[in-house]
């Protein structure tokens, strides 16, 4: 058995890197909620997005927490087009061809990263990489708490964005009512591609939170798609609280399950979570709608 | 099903199967065998994914399962490689009722069900890779020793043979789909479960009957990989290539067809190749062909090459054939 200080400190800083496994899940119940579409490319649009992150840090020179506000406007342009212009018209509004077409995009984004960059792990030696922040005996780390006061600021943004503006309204009018929203003049096409950028903006900010405390090779995505999903499922498909709190708590198992059980079963933790929850809750801990 | 069905199956064996002994280089007979395995993967994906409209995302688990059990059993318990083969495929077939019998019962379908089949094999996949019995990340090597009666052949040829009556059996099989009562309660199923239900199918059956045949098929997919590559390891054997291939050969070909699964693995994995060549051999480059095929065929023909060549024959011949082939594609 461990003493208390580490399975705390486990904890801690599982729960804050669960903060940010949370940023990816939000984008991803946002997709889901309003285009009630399983967006499989969205761990390649987080591997795209730590890239840029990378690159931006390589060749530039620019802080990560800085690039995410350069990374934002690109994402949020870039899952608008992929949403407006390949997904929307080659799914055909089909459940299953449009989950088909998106493990289309991750595969093509995948290995067009594989092609471009070789299968090198990627890092960023930040000087404040491995900082830490003692509170009393224990020791967490300062880029995570980092990565976890920005998700919850993010959060707030994008429940602002949802709640506090036009766009946010149509959203919401979309997702409970499509139909109805056609009928008002809302153009749903055009709100798709909005969420859809939205959704893929969250992973920039993510991307940005990950790169100091994480490594970006182009299969980094695939690691984090099933997590997030088990997430989103966990949450409630569609609830941006739910993918909150799930997120902390998919942190939490996993810092949990890789102290006990060693890292590669850590992972196993996680899928097994996952296969339970859709098959005997599948409406999710916290089944609320957004 | 009458003797009369299986004719537009012989041609195909036949030309399959005199092509080896037309003087082909060693990696040509090579690709045409990795082509087999992938094409008898998917026909095994087709029976679920095509006929079903249920789209697996782990068929590596079927896949993962036939291929461990011919290598583990022969290698540590000395099972004859005939006797393996068997217990290959009925154990896959076992992890796809198992699979079934759990995810059926819960109702989930569409992405969930894509989901769900992908985290099991990734769960395979990750207890394979640090348990003993396969050989943990090391992997399993199945020892060198020619001879029929071990499933190994020294003649690269007679093994294109071998998986060329593998694919034929896939072939009769899916044939058999579009001729019997199983068959169109599973496409019954397909288009409208609440209808199928209410008209007296049993749901739960079918489903269950149709995702251990698909199993079966993948599964026999791994054994022949084992026997043919006679080395294994977790990302191999539960990685999710296969799961990827399988579902591309099979959607590219033609979802429901009898021959779109053998069309998808011939066609993917030969453009695969040219790739390769033109590219100099980046790694990746392969692949990205298949996800902008895959995009290009939901998009413009989801019914698959196969649906192209049978919407153009049905042109020509102004619907003499009839509404034999399905239409339908994968809906959920």
């Amino acid at each position: 058995m461990y003493p208390i200080p580490i399975i705390a400190e486990a904890l801690i800083n599982g729960l804050m890197l669960g903060a940010v496994y949370a940023l990816v899940a939000v984008g991803l119940t946002l997709i889901y909620g309003v285009l009630h579409i399983v967006n499989f490319a969205h761990g390649a649009f987080l591997t795209l997005s730590m890239f840029g992150i990378w690159l931006l840090w390589e060749h530039a020179g620019l802080d990560p927490y800085l690039s995410i506000l350069m990374l934002t406007p690109i994402m949020f342009g870039l899952g608008y087009g992929v949403q407006r212009f390949i997904i929307g018209p080659a799914g055909h509004g089909r459940d299953n061809s449009i989950l088909l077409v998106t493990l289309g995009i991750s595969i093509v984004i995948e290995n067009g990263l594989l092609v471009v960059f070789k299968s090198d792990t990627r890092t960023i030696a930040t000087d404040y990489g491995f900082r830490v922040i003692e509170i009393g005996p224990l020791l967490l780390s300062w880029p995570r708490a980092v990565g976890f006061v920005a998700t919850m600021a993010t959060a707030v943004i994008v429940w602002l964005i949802l709640n506090r503006t036009d766009v946010g309204k149509a959203i919401r009018a979309v997702a409970k009512e499509k139909l109805g929203a056609r009928l008002v003049g809302i153009d749903v096409n055009h709100i798709y591609a909005m969420t859809f950028a939205l959704g893929s903006a969250c992973l920039a900010v993510a991307a940005g939170l990950l790169m100091p405390v994480f490594y970006v090779n182009p299969q980094t995505g695939g690691a984090f798609v099933l997590v997030a999903f088990t997430i989103v499922v966990l949450g409630g498909m569609g609830s941006v609280t739910g993918a909150l709190l799930g997120g902390l708590l998919i942190g939490v198992v996993e810092a949990a399950s890789s102290l006990f059980l060693g890292d590669s079963l850590g992972q196993l933790g996680i899928f097994v979570l996952f296969i339970l929850v859709l098959l005997f809750k599948p409406t999710g801990l916290f089944g609320a709608r957004i | 099903m009458s003797a009369r069905d299986l004719f537009p199956i012989l041609p195909v064996l036949l030309v399959l199967a005199v092509l080896p002994f037309l003087g082909l280089s060693g990696s040509l007979l090579n690709l045409l065998i990795f082509m087999m395995i992938v094409a008898l993967a998917a026909q095994g994906w087709n029976v679920l994914g095509g006929y079903g409209g249920l789209a697996s995302f782990g068929h590596a688990a079927f896949f993962g399962t036939g291929a461990y059990a011919a290598a583990i059993l022969q290698t540590r318990y000395g099972v004859n490689a005939w006797a393996a083969l068997v217990a290959g495929v009925v154990l896959g077939s076992l992890v796809g009722a198992f699979i079934g019998l759990l995810t059926f019962r819960s109702g989930l379908k569409g992405s969930y069900f894509a989901l769900i089949t992908l985290a099991f094999a990734e769960v395979l996949r990750i207890i394979a890779n640090s348990s003993e019995i396969t050989g943990g990340g090391a992997g399993i090597v199945v020892p060198i020793d020619y001879g029929f009666e071990n499933l190994q052949l020294r003649d690269r040829r007679f093994f294109v043979l071998l998986a060329v009556i593998c694919v034929g059996v896939g072939l009769v099989i899916t044939r058999w789909l579009d001729r019997s009562k199983f068959g169109a309660y599973l496409i019954a199923i397909r288009e409208n479960e609440d209808a199928a239900r209410a008209l007296g199918v049993n749901v739960m059956n079918v489903k269950l009957g149709a995702i251990t045949l698909s199993a079966a098929l993948t599964a026999l997919a791994g054994v022949l990989y084992t026997q043919n590559f006679l080395f294994l390891d977790a990302n191999v054997a539960y990685g999710p290539w296969i799961s990827i291939e399988a579902l591309f050969a099979a959607i590219v070909g033609g979802l429901g067809t009898m021959f779109g699964p053998l069309i998808g693995a011939v066609v993917l994995l030969g453009a695969g190749e040219i790739t390769k060549e033109f590219s100099g051999g980046i790694p990746g480059f392969d692949l990205l062909v298949f996800g902008v095929i895959l995009i290009i065929t939901v998009a413009f023909a989801p019914n698959g090459l196969a649906g192209i060549s049978l919407k153009s024959f049905r042109r020509k011949t102004r619907g003499h054939t009839a509404r034999s082939s399905r239409d339908g594609g994968a809906d959920a």
